[in-house]
């Protein structure tokens, strides 16, 4: 499939995939080589890499994208519970019903765009988790959330003659149980085909017509092209990436609550994908992993790892400095991401890759040839 | 026709809240074209302005217990009671209305701060990095404040006279069955006052005719002399003082902790949209709309005719009134629709 791209984008698809798959060894150090942090990071790459397919490409800031990825893990779940405890038919499903949901909410949306768009987008992201909460609780099982149980139907299991285990089984893959690593080179396999099916669509003329939506829509209309159509299929694209996402969330773990649907949610996708550059490929892969780590690897720290770090201090300064510290890490991780956006935001607006294409150029003034690999993304 | 009337009542102070909020917004959104994100933030702020105000009036010694005779009992006892008796504790009770007092000159002073410092430089930029500036600010206040006063909801009570409700339905003479809480109607008329004196400020000042015609036409104004960014500062403030009283004022009817103000900043820009972006009588009006209508929402008969409605009923409105009418009910043409 490589050989129908570009000779750069070639190389990056290569260079991502190996950096993927490698992952539990390039974050070792970091203490994220554990499966569940690693399984997080390609589950929300996906969203986000399908996030900026709408955001990045046409413009359109959508606030209620988390609706797609609580429909997706809902779905996945039901179909666990109902169908089988193989992963393609979740999957599959999941991806069905959020271009379907993706289609009826793009089409009312987009008849307004600006912020009556992302304001749109996020009622029904919020009517969706308030009737999950409450009316639909046959369907969600409210607020603790839908879960896997043991005497479940599983009808293709028993039809197929599956070997019935002891209490609830897990997830699967053929065969392959989906716990732990098997689980992370799932989502790293779909990661990076989600990343080679964006870079298709940022590189196609399609992609191009996304673009042209964003830079000047009347334009585009002047010359009797109807714009809603293309910016609905990016709308309907996104909501799959979504879905999908929202599956692997449950392939991983099977557990749906309406928590993923609300509005804080779909921000943290917003951040993610401009923490880590609106519109290039890299990025919203690189933000989301940013955002899940300083969540994860934060929130864990308590003094008494911040007394390791600083033990090296005079105890007259180290006080001071942990009272500080800790006021970063722990429950207030938060403080840690709100500071580090707003830095990011006021200095550099593009992101993080910005901010490494620029460190780049700075580093490596490089002859004019180079010119077009030192920003692999930005076109 | 009683029930009607009650959830009307109802949804009031709820309605209130949202109109202050919405009406800063636009009011920033107006002057300086800039989604202020932080303005949730900015009503928490107010609101823990009375859990600062009630914490110091109620500093404390210990004195001993006499209630008890021939027992060595401390108690604490606030600093005030101890020197002015009965007088100290009504002082005390009244920490939310003075509270104001403290909140004016603080949120006025960080309203200044915030758009000198920070909102300044966001003016040549998109939309979207406005949104993500002030939503970022949003997060280190609220996380500030979390480490400050922590995570639980701190309940702060009205003054003792306001406690219990108002017999409404006897005054108006529609049966003694309606009741009110005090507070809530207190609230009720504080916000109608606060609305009034911004709209007069408006209408009926140089400075607010200055400030209007601003609105209009930025550069017009500018070129007839006039350092219009100075007075935009000003207004910045002044939204950020009501967003501030409002919390202060609102902290007897919801307990504040540091989330209150992204669960109503989500809303407030609904109300800000449906009404139209950049009309101040339409941020006002559907504020108290969305109020009242998510109120008679929660009327058992409507929740049982259509269940989940009291849920969903605000997002639904704001799609039926966006997808009819385009620019919100009071909305200018071509504001934010790029």
């Amino acid at each position: 499939m490589m050989n129908t791209l570009a000779k750069q984008d070639r190389w990056m698809l290569l260079g991502f995939a190996l950096a993927v798959l490698a992952g539990p060894v390039l974050l070792k150090p970091f203490g994220a080589g554990y499966p569940d942090l690693l399984q997080k990071f390609c589950i929300f790459g996906i969203f986000a890499i399908g996030y900026n397919i709408l955001f990045g490409l046409t413009g359109y800031l959508s606030f209620g994208h988390a609706a797609f990825l609580g429909l997706g893990s809902y779905t996945a779940v039901w179909s666990f519970k109902l169908l089988t405890m193989n992963v393609v038919p979740a999957i599959i499903l999941s991806v069905a019903i959020a271009a379907v949901f993706g289609l009826l909410i793009g089409y009312l949306s987009l008849r307004r765009s600006g912020i009556y768009f992302s304001i749109l987008t996020l009622a029904f992201a919020q009517m969706a988790y308030n009737l999950a909460y409450s009316v639909l609780t046959p369907l969600t099982n409210g607020e603790t959330g839908l879960q896997l149980a043991k005497n479940d139907a599983r009808t293709w299991d028993r039809f197929f003659g599956v070997p019935v285990v002891d209490g609830i089984p897990s997830t699967n893959f053929f065969g392959y149980s989906m716990v732990g690593y098997s689980g992370f080179y799932f989502c790293a396999v779909l990661l990076i085909l989600s990343f080679y099916i964006s870079i298709r669509i940022t590189r196609s003329p399609f992609g191009l017509m996304l673009k042209a939506v964003k830079s000047n829509q009347n334009r585009l209309k002047y010359t009797g092209i109807n714009t809603r159509s293309y910016a609905l299929t990016a709308f309907v694209i996104s909501g799959c990436y979504a879905g999908l996402a929202g599956a692997l969330l449950a392939v991983t773990d099977p557990l749906a609550g309406p928590d993923r649907m609300h509005w804080s949610a779909s921000g943290e996708v917003v951040l993610m994908t401009i923490l880590g550059g609106v519109g290039t490929l890299l990025g919203p892969v690189l933000g989301a992993g940013v955002i899940k780590y300083l969540e994860n690897i934060f929130s864990s720290f308590n003094e008494q790892i911040l007394h390791g770090v600083f033990g090296f201090l005079p105890s007259a300064i180290e006080h001071p400095v942990i009272k500080v510290a800790s006021l970063f890490v722990g429950e207030g991780w938060e403080l840690t991401l709100g500071v580090l956006f707003l830095v990011l935001i006021i200095f550099v607006p593009g992101g993080l890759m910005q901010g490494i294409n620029s460190l780049q150029r700075r580093l490596f003034p490089a002859p004019a040839h180079a010119g077009a690999d030192a920003t692999p993304g930005a076109h | 026709m009683d029930a009607i009337f009650l959830q009307l009542l109802n949804g009031l102070d709820k309605g209130s809240a949202y109109a202050l909020i919405a009406l800063g917004l636009t009011l920033i959104f107006g002057t300086l074209g800039v989604v202020n994100f932080a303005h949730g933030a900015l009503f928490m702020i107010g609101g823990f302005c009375a859990v600062t105000v009630q914490m110091l009036l109620k500093l404390s010694t210990q004195v001993k217990d006499e209630s008890i005779p021939g027992m060595e009992m401390m108690v604490d006892v606030p600093y005030l009671q101890v020197w002015w008796g009965d007088l100290g504790a009504q002082i005390i009770s009244f920490a939310v209305p003075l509270s104001i007092l403290l909140a004016i000159p603080l949120m006025l002073g960080l309203g200044v701060l915030m758009e000198r410092g920070l909102i300044r430089h966001f003016y040549h930029r998109s939309h979207a990095d406005q949104i993500l500036v002030t939503f970022g600010l949003a997060i280190v206040l609220q996380e500030l404040i979390k480490s400050f006063f922590g995570a639980t909801p701190i309940p702060v009570p009205a003054p003792e006279m306001f406690n219990g409700s108002a017999n409404i339905g006897e005054w108006l003479g529609l049966g003694a069955g309606i009741s009110y809480p005090w507070w809530r109607l207190v609230y009720f008329c504080f916000s109608m006052v606060v609305i009034a004196l911004v709209f007069a400020f408006l209408q009926f000042t140089t400075f607010g005719m200055v400030v209007r015609a601003g609105m209009r036409d930025r550069e017009t104004v500018g070129l007839l002399g006039i350092h219009i960014e100075r007075r935009f500062t000003i207004v910045f403030g002044i939204a950020v003082v009501v967003a501030g009283i409002a919390g202060a004022m609102y902290t007897p009817i919801v307990s504040p902790n540091y989330r209150i103000g992204m669960d109503f900043l989500v809303l407030s820009f609904v109300v800000v949209v449906v009404g139209g972006m950049g009309s101040l009588p339409g941020a006002v009006a559907s504020g108290f709309l969305l109020g009242i209508l998510q109120s008679f929402a929660s009327m058992n008969e409507i929740k049982q005719l259509v269940p989940g409605i009291d849920q969903v009923i605000v997002y639904l409105v704001a799609v039926v009134i966006l997808l009819t009418r385009p620019r919100g009910l009071l909305g200018r043409k071509g504001v934010m629709e790029d």
